[in-house]
């Protein structure tokens, strides 16, 4: 009985919401981001977001409550707060929790009730940024709670890449951060949404996400977790709801002992010939995780795949995959392939045939699992991952 | 180079060698002929060291030292090196990362990429949906990358078409005379790569065990004439009689 119940979809282990300080200090905006601590600009460079703004087409920066940075180099790009925006567009209020419910579980509620920000993100019609733009959610402060509410518009046959890094300062240790973000992806638009978190070993994490997908449209989702965090919770969703409309979540996730992560990826193709496509690759290195996965057929000529490998490289530690396949039409093509394993004796083997030794090996072979390659990052972000996995290396063996 | 004493392997408490032994000397190509199943890789992998081949009587020595007890990396180390006929994939793993982790300081990785027909294959995962002929040429280009002073070649004709066979047979030669101490140990059922390379010495393995140890061309003219099981009856009397003869 003990695997139904872990089947469930629930919010996650136990969070107490009352025992994080509501309040925190206003941080000043910043002109100029070189301004930054040096500490912070560290931080914030190992999730991916460049304070130098190199290779960038905006920058969005929020600190505990505080919006220290929003800013678009780009003609037909927009880039603010989520209230600057409610001020500047009326219409903005339209997108709020349209795709997902204020009342869905206590941390939607608390985003609601008590916001602390968030950033909205715009492409206008037809707009092709080259770079992307780049949002970072920053906690300094330790045992703070971090409210956000994030909503993100591709508007009709433009393109654009984001790239969120969630991260906290050194000395911070633990927090709770709630985000809520809201993606649309209109007629003909691409987005690729990159989030990399490096949060704190006692930092727990409540994402709320989903996303729009219209006719033609293609929604590219990445997600990676390599840095340790307490307990993370997440379950996005995206809507497939115009004919030929793509969706597709990468996640790579590293479990550090004593972590909790359960993470999914849910997509309902609810139009004719839309696409849909959920890879994970998740490691535990003594922690758990619940590598979930969703996909629901609803329209004719649809097509989707979900494929979950788990790799153990400690005794300690535990992996659950959990794929689900859902069709109530037939002329549907929904598959999966799901695998749970340690490191393959005769791989680690041939590798020390070659003279590596046999941390050596693993070390390739668990890099190798890792191989963001599928993803198609920005090279600007490659070398924050590439750091980012050595380090869980290092953490392994 | 290497010696082997006596050595008995198993395989989950099976016995797959029984009382081997074998000498290669410097400098040597030893030709190890035998059916399938006749204990053939076994012989390479306990050589080695996989941990599945446990060593339960006799001694392997390498350069004069005792390698029983050695991880496979310390072998690898200490200069042996092999190619293997079914290697495992090794998915996010490059074949340019993994030679570039162990070639030597004087191998050109894409000018040789070049030569074995591996240019387009130096960015995919290793041995990922690699046909017979892509492992046998990905496998000697890493062993000449990593150019092992004793190279193990288990059945490097098979799955490979006549034209490669040429190149195959080529750069085996360049990994074993890259210095004149190089030696080898190649297995074959069919014997086809002596057209290509040279073996100095010859034996015939059959159910894990040596039946004789002679010129490798006269042991090839009798297996072919008589087939392995004709071993089984002359338990290397043929080629003894040869030998005297040419005294």
């Amino acid at each position: 009985m003990q695997g139904r119940k872990n089947n469930k979809e629930v919010p996650g282990k136990e969070v107490d919401i009352k025992s994080y300080k509501s309040k925190a200090e206003e941080k000043p905006y910043l002109e100029d981001l070189r301004e930054i601590s040096s500490d912070q600009r560290k931080n914030m460079l190992s999730a991916g977001v460049d304070p130098s703004h190199q290779g960038r087409s905006g920058t969005y920066i929020q600190i505990d409550h505080s919006v220290v940075h929003s800013k678009s180099l780009y003609p037909g790009l927009e880039v603010m707060s989520i209230t600057e925006a409610r001020k500047k567009h009326k219409w903005v209020d339209n997108y709020f929790w349209k795709i997902l419910s204020v009342d869905a579980d206590e941390f939607t509620k608390q985003a609601e009730l008590q916001p602390h920000q968030g950033y909205f993100l715009r492409a206008k019609p037809g707009v092709k940024a080259v770079y992307p733009l780049q949002a970072c959610l920053f906690l300094n402060e330790n045992n703070i709670i971090q409210n956000v509410h994030n909503i993100i518009i591709v508007e009709e046959d433009a393109d654009v890449q984001i790239i969120t890094g969630c991260a906290t300062a050194s000395d911070v240790r633990r927090g709770l951060h709630i985000g809520v973000s809201e993606f649309f992806v209109k007629k003909g638009a691409k987005l690729t949404f990159t989030m990399i978190h490096d949060w704190a070993e006692d930092v727990s994490v409540r994402p709320r996400t989903a996303a729009l997908v219209e006719e033609g449209g293609m929604f590219l989702s990445n997600y990676i977790c390599l840095k340790p965090v307490k307990n993370l919770q997440m379950y996005p969703k995206a809507e497939l709801i115009g004919r030929g409309a793509i969706a597709r979540y990468n996640s790579i996730l590293f479990a550090h002992p004593g972590a909790h992560l359960d993470v999914g990826s849910r997509v309902i193709l609810k139009s004719e010939n839309s696409r849909a496509e959920i890879i994970s690759r998740v490691v535990s290195g003594g922690g758990d995780i619940i590598a979930r996965g969703h996909l629901k057929g609803e329209a004719r000529g649809i097509k989707a795949h979900l494929e979950c490998r788990g790799l153990m490289v400690k005794k300690e530690g535990m992996i659950h995959a959990v794929p689900e396949l859902e069709g109530s039409i037939k002329d549907i093509d929904l598959s999966h392939e799901a695998a749970v394993g340690k490191i393959a004796k005769d791989e680690i083997e041939y590798l020390m045939a070659r003279g590596l030794s046999q941390s050596e090996a693993q070390v390739a072979i668990v890099r190798g699992f890792l191989d963001t390659t599928i993803m198609g990052l920005p090279l600007e972000l490659q070398k924050a991952v590439d750091d980012a996995i050595s380090a869980c290396e290092q953490d392994a063996f | 180079m290497l010696r082997i004493e006596n050595l008995s392997v198993s395989v989950s408490g099976k016995e797959v060698l029984t009382d081997i032994n074998l000498e290669i000397k410097k400098g040597e190509r030893l030709a190890v002929l035998g059916p399938n199943g006749s204990g053939k890789t076994s012989l390479l992998m306990a050589i080695m060291g996989f941990s599945d081949y446990k060593i339960t009587r006799g001694n392997i020595i390498f350069k004069g030292k005792q390698i029983n007890g050695l991880s496979i990396d310390e072998r690898a180390r200490l200069g042996m090196g092999i190619i293997f006929q079914r290697p495992p994939t090794i998915r996010g793993v490059r074949l340019r990362q993994m030679v570039n982790m162990i070639k030597h300081n004087d191998f050109d990785t894409d000018k040789e990429a070049k030569g074995f027909n591996l240019k387009g294959f130096l960015d995919r995962d290793v041995n990922l949906g690699f046909s017979g002929g892509e492992i046998k040429r990905s496998e000697l280009f890493q062993l000449l990358a990593n150019s092992p002073d004793l190279s193990f070649f288990d059945e490097p004709e098979s799955g490979v078409d006549l034209e490669n066979i040429i190149l195959v047979g080529k750069v085996m030669n360049r990994i074993l005379n890259k210095n004149k101490d190089n030696a080898g140990l190649i297995i074959t059922h069919t014997g086809y790569i002596f057209k290509y390379v040279k073996a100095d010495r010859g034996c015939v393995l059959l159910g894990g065990k040596i039946h004789c140890l002679g010129d490798p061309k006269w042991i090839l003219e009798e297996v072919t004439k008589y087939g392995y099981e004709g071993c089984i009856t002359c338990k290397g009397e043929r080629i003894t009689r040869k030998s005297r003869v040419k005294r």
